[in-house]
């Protein structure tokens, strides 16, 4: 296995210890200095996406560059923006997790979770345990399906190959039980607010658990085969370094954020749901390069199976979901409630005006500020490293666009 | 005259190496690696992934439209992106196939309300394979690609049909 790279703390935000400050780079840092004409030929402007397998999506990058350096960034969006905060506008509060679920595709079950929240807050809705913990249990599921996702393509992106078949391997179990559980193999729609739509299926328990056992072995392969090569680590560490205040000033939340030093979670300083009652670490990591992303997401991966175990045992009875009216009117108002989903914080801030649709719905969307980070940390890298830092970061342009 | 039917393009020998390339066209059906939205997941990493392996298909991924036969249209395409994937296509050499993948590929889908979304590639592109489904599960690319497979071998005979019906 390789070096220990990240340190596992209890800390809070912004903690002293091990910061990082800008001009001191820690060792093995490999960053050409930025705004030096090197060459002293003509730049070459290189226009990177929409069509790009690189860019994980319709991203598209205006890149110029000096022979092989990027000089400067700039990032286009837009090229998925198909309305969802205006169409949840004339929206039911039900069936607002239908266009969650297509706003961040890869982690489902995080956008109805925020969206059945939020409708909860404004409602006083008391959810009951059994269905708190069934959302969890999903929620940490659709987190490791989405990181195997990340982890596939950041493969691909590094040049490995065969880490994406592993990964399609693993996240094809993963789904089946999702599917199992909520009808569906990618658009669950399974979260409502109240509670879930449907009870766990009988048996499924085993399964998860077998799925477990044989996941975390797994887990273990994939972390020597990628993360043991020698390849990899000389690809990866040292590239991209996010500093603690670059990132407390792009607003980055999530892995990204944690690789970067700072331990905050959604999941532990605004708990929500059956996480109160579970236990787990929150991995962070130190310097913020790519390398600390990759253990950071690793680690990630092996709390959720953790956290699995916990739900999956510790399961309590009750009704799957409490008594709400069939239409839902919440009261005139205001209400802010985010979750922890695989990119970082989302959040839904709703406002109402007693009527069966939101007045409005603001989508906080973690992938946003990460894609704003762009112009700022891909300028000195060479291009080839570009591709891979895309990928390190995990963005979703579909929820970028909305 | 003689040597029109014999070679041209309707003659009996151009139609039947056509056949033979079609075959071989049917069997190796390379796809742009596209997808702009959440059908991609389903529609061309889960397919082309261990489960269900396209490869066995001879349907492989490429990342170039310069070297594709086959787009497969999987997501929303909006305002702003109709234009790339216009383009895309006129780049892939002749002769190219089209699958709408999706329910936002066939009509805009769940989006079809809001002004900035296309209602369907079909507006844009000439489509040969619709897929319905939101998204539609991996077997349906399956599917998809049996019927352009069949589609593909049959446009030969069709020709061929065509010719014995204008003697």
């Amino acid at each position: 296995m390789t070096e220990p790279h990240f340190t596992v703390t209890e800390s809070g935000l912004m903690t002293p210890e091990g910061m990082y400050i800008p001009g001191e780079p820690p060792k093995g840092i490999r960053r050409i200095p930025k705004g030096v004409d090197r060459l002293g030929t003509e730049h070459l402007i290189v226009n990177m996406g929409p069509q790009h397998p690189s860019t994980h999506g319709v991203l598209h990058l205006i890149v110029e560059l000096d022979g092989e350096e990027v000089v400067t960034v700039e990032v286009s969006i837009g090229f998925l923006h198909r309305g969802i905060e205006k169409l949840a506008e004339s929206r039911r509060f039900d069936h607002l997790g239908t266009l969650m679920d297509r706003g961040d595709y890869v982690s489902v079950i995080h956008g109805e979770q925020a969206v059945a929240l939020a409708v909860e807050k404004l409602m006083e809705i008391e959810v009951p345990a059994k269905a708190a913990w069934i959302r969890t249990l999903t929620a940490e599921l659709t987190r490791l399906a989405s990181h195997l996702v990340w982890f596939g393509t950041f493969g691909l992106d590094t040049g490995a190959m065969g880490q994406f078949l592993y990964a399609m391997r693993d996240r094809e179990v993963l789904l089946d039980i999702l599917e199992e559980i909520s009808g569906q193999r990618m658009m669950f729609n399974y979260v409502r607010p109240g509670g879930v739509v449907a009870d766990l299926p009988t048996g499924i328990e085993s399964r998860i658990l077998s799925f477990c056992d044989t996941f975390e072995v797994y887990l273990e392969e994939h972390d020597a085969l990628l993360g043991g090569n020698e390849i990899f680590q000389a690809r990866v560490k040292g590239i991209g370094v996010v500093s603690k205040e670059t990132a407390l000033a792009f607003g980055l939340t999530g892995a990204n954020l944690r690789a970067s030093g700072l331990g905050f979670d959604v999941r532990r300083d605004r708990p929500y749901d059956a996480y109160p009652e579970l236990e787990f670490d929150i991995p962070i990591g130190t310097i913020g390069d790519s390398w600390d992303r990759y253990t950071v997401r690793m680690e990630e991966m092996r709390q959720s199976l953790r956290m699995i175990r916990q739900l999956v045992g510790g399961m309590p009875g009750g009704p799957f979901t409490a008594k709400v009216p069939k239409v839902l009117r919440p009261p005139a108002g205001e209400v802010y409630a985010s979750v922890e989903s695989s990119r970082g914080e989302t959040g839904i801030h709703l406002f109402t005006d007693g009527g069966t649709t939101p007045y409005r719905m603001h989508y906080r969307a973690a992938s946003l500020f990460t894609c704003q980070l762009f112009e700022e940390i891909l300028p000195g890298h060479l291009f080839a490293d570009a591709c891979m830092l895309l990928g390190s970061f995990d963005i979703m342009l579909g929820e970028v666009d909305r | 005259m003689a040597i029109d039917k014999l070679t041209g393009e309707n003659s009996l020998a151009f139609i039947k190496s056509e056949q033979l390339f079609d075959y071989a066209r049917s069997n190796s059906l390379w796809y742009l690696a596209f997808g702009s939205a959440c059908c991609a997941i389903e529609g061309l990493m889960h397919a082309s992934g261990p489960r269900f392996d396209f490869d066995r298909m001879g349907v492989f991924f490429r990342a170039s439209p310069r070297q594709a036969d086959v787009m497969i249209v999987a997501g929303t395409v909006n305002l702003k992106l109709a234009e790339t994937v216009r383009t895309l296509y006129d780049q892939m050499p002749e002769p190219k196939w089209v699958v709408a993948f999706g329910a936002c590929a066939n009509t805009g889908g769940p989006f079809r309300e809001y002004p900035n979304v296309l209602l369907g590639v079909d507006k844009i592109l000439p489509v040969d394979v619709y897929v319905p489904g939101c998204p539609p599960r991996p077997e349906s690319i399956h599917f998809a690609f049996r019927e352009l497979q069949k589609k593909i071998r049959g446009r030969a005979e069709e020709r061929l049909e065509a010719r014995r019906d204008s003697r």
